[in-house]
C-alpha cells in the first residue's frame, strides 16, 4: 500500500541525446491517505506494480521525519533502455552519455574479469599452484 | 596463471608475515567456501552431511546475508538460484566479503595504505603509490586493453559485474536466462561485498539497472548498455577523473 507523498515524484524518460524531457507518472494511488498534505510516517513503503506506459513499475519509498529519503524501484520496465531521470524535486539522479574507449593509468582495473565460480575455482588452483 | 588475489601495500615498513595472513586468510575461506572443493563446508551442507547448526559461524554470517540481500534486491541476487536443488553458493557475495576480511587484517597489523583487487572486485584505503587517492580503472567491455571511466577513491570498493568475459555467468533469477541489454555495472561504496551484490543484482536486472541503482543509499553507480550508452548516479561522477 503507498501513500502518496507530498513532494511528486516525477519519473521522466527521455532518449537518449536529447535534452530531458520532464514527464510526470505517479504510481497507483492506493490506500486511505493518498493524497495527505501533512507528513508521513517514517517508515518504508511499498506501492502495488503499475503499468506505466514505460512498463510495470513498482515502487518503494523510505520516509524518515516526513520526507522521502529513498527510492528503490522493485520492478522495473524491460522496455529497451534510454536515458532515465529520476527527480525528486527535479534534481536529475542519473545522467547518460556515450560509451568511450579510453587509455589511461591506473593503479588497478574493475571489471568482470572473473565470475564467481571462476573466482572459486581460479583461486583454487591458484592457491594450490603457490603451495 | 591467472593469480586472482593482488595485494598492494604502500605503508612503509610493512612485515610480510602481515600480507602473509591476508593470504591464509582468501586460503581459509576457500577451504571453508569453495563449491570446487567437495570436502568445503558449503559443498558438504548442500550434500545434507553437514548440519547449519555445526558449520563455521562465518557460513551462517555469509548465508544470513545473503538472504537479505536477496530480499533487499528484490530477488536479483539469490545465492540459491543457481540450480534448484543444489543448495546454496553464495560464490557472489563471499568473493567481495573475504576481500573485506582480508582488509581488516592488514588494518590490524597498522597498515593505512593498501589496495586489493580479486578478480575485478577492487577495495582501497589510504594513499596510493603516486600519492593521493587510488586511480581505478573501470574496464571497458567491448575493447580489450581500454577503460570506459576512472575513479579516484580512497577507503571504498568498487566491484563490477558484467558478461563480456567467459561467458555469461550471471543469470537473471526470475526469468532463469541471462540478462539482457546491459554490458556491465559497477558500483561504488563502503562495503566491498554489498557493493559487489548490488553490481551482480543490477547486472541481472538488464534494462531497468540504472533506475533500480539510482534508488540506492550510500551506493553510487555505472551502468554501461548494450547500445554504448553510459548511466552514471550523480555521486559515481563525482569520484570520475575521467
Amino acid at each position: 500500500m503507498l501513500v502518496l507523498p507530498a513532494a511528486p515524484l516525477m519519473l521522466g524518460l527521455a532518449a537518449c541525446g536529447q535534452a530531458k524531457v520532464a514527464t510526470s507518472t505517479r504510481p497507483a494511488e492506493t490506500g486511505p491517505s493518498s493524497t495527505a498534505a501533512g507528513p508521513l510516517k517514517s517508515g518504508s513503503y511499498t506501492g502495488q506494480a503499475v503499468d506505466t506506459r514505460y512498463g510495470t513499475v513498482q515502487v518503494s519509498v523510505t520516509v524518515s521525519s516526513g520526507r522521502i529519503t529513498a527510492v528503490n524501484f522493485l520492478a522495473l520496465p524491460e522496455d529497451r533502455p534510454r536515458s532515465q531521470v529520476i527527480s525528486s524535486q527535479a534534481t536529475p539522479l542519473l545522467r547518460s552519455e556515450a560509451l568511450a574507449a579510453q587509455s589511461a593509468k591506473v593503479n588497478l582495473l574493475s571489471g568482470a574479469t572473473y565470475t564467481s565460480e571462476g573466482f572459486a575455482q581460479s583461486l583454487q588452483s591458484a592457491l594450490s599452484a603457490s603451495g | 596463471m591467472g593469480m586472482p588475489v593482488i595485494i598492494e601495500v604502500c605503508d612503509p615498513g610493512v612485515r610480510t608475515g602481515t600480507v602473509d595472513r591476508a593470504y591464509e586468510w582468501f586460503r581459509l575461506v576457500d577451504r571453508i567456501f569453495s563449491t570446487y572443493r567437495p570436502e568445503s563446508e558449503i559443498s558438504r551442507l548442500n550434500r545434507g552431511e553437514l548440519a547449519l547448526a555445526d558449520a563455521d559461524p562465518a557460513v551462517r554470517s555469509v548465508l544470513r546475508r545473503c538472504a537479505s540481500l536477496r530480499t533487499q534486491t528484490a530477488g536479483y541476487f539469490d545465492a540459491e538460484a543457481c540450480s534448484p536443488g543444489d543448495g546454496v553458493d553464495p560464490s557472489g557475495l563471499v568473493k567481495g566479503w573475504s576481500v573485506a576480511g582480508a582488509a581488516r587484517i592488514l588494518e590490524r597489523d597498522g597498515l593505512r595504505n593498501f589496495s586489493i583487487n580479486a578478480g575485478g572486485d577492487v577495495l582501497v584505503r589510504g594513499q596510493a603509490p603516486q600519492g593521493g587517492p587510488w586511480r581505478i580503472g573501470i574496464q571497458h567491455p567491448l575493447v580489450g586493453d581500454a577503460v570506459a571511466a576512472v575513479v579516484a577513491v580512497s577507503d571504498l570498493g568498487v566491484a563490477t559485474s558484467g558478461a563480456y568475459e567467459r561467458g555469461a555467468h550471471v543469470i537473471d533469477p526470475h526469468r532463469r536466462a541471462p540478462p539482457e541489454h546491459v554490458l556491465s555495472v559497477t558500483v561504488i561504496g563502503r562495503s566491498l561485498p554489498t557493493a559487489d551484490a548490488y553490481a551482480t543484482a543490477a547486472f541481472a536486472m538488464g534494462a531497468g539497472a540504472a533506475a533500480w541503482c539510482a534508488g540506492l543509499e550510500g551506493y553510487e553507480s555505472m551502468v554501461i548498455t548494450e547500445d554504448e550508452r553510459v548511466v552514471t548516479t550523480a555521486g559515481f561522477d563525482r569520484h570520475r577523473v575521467r
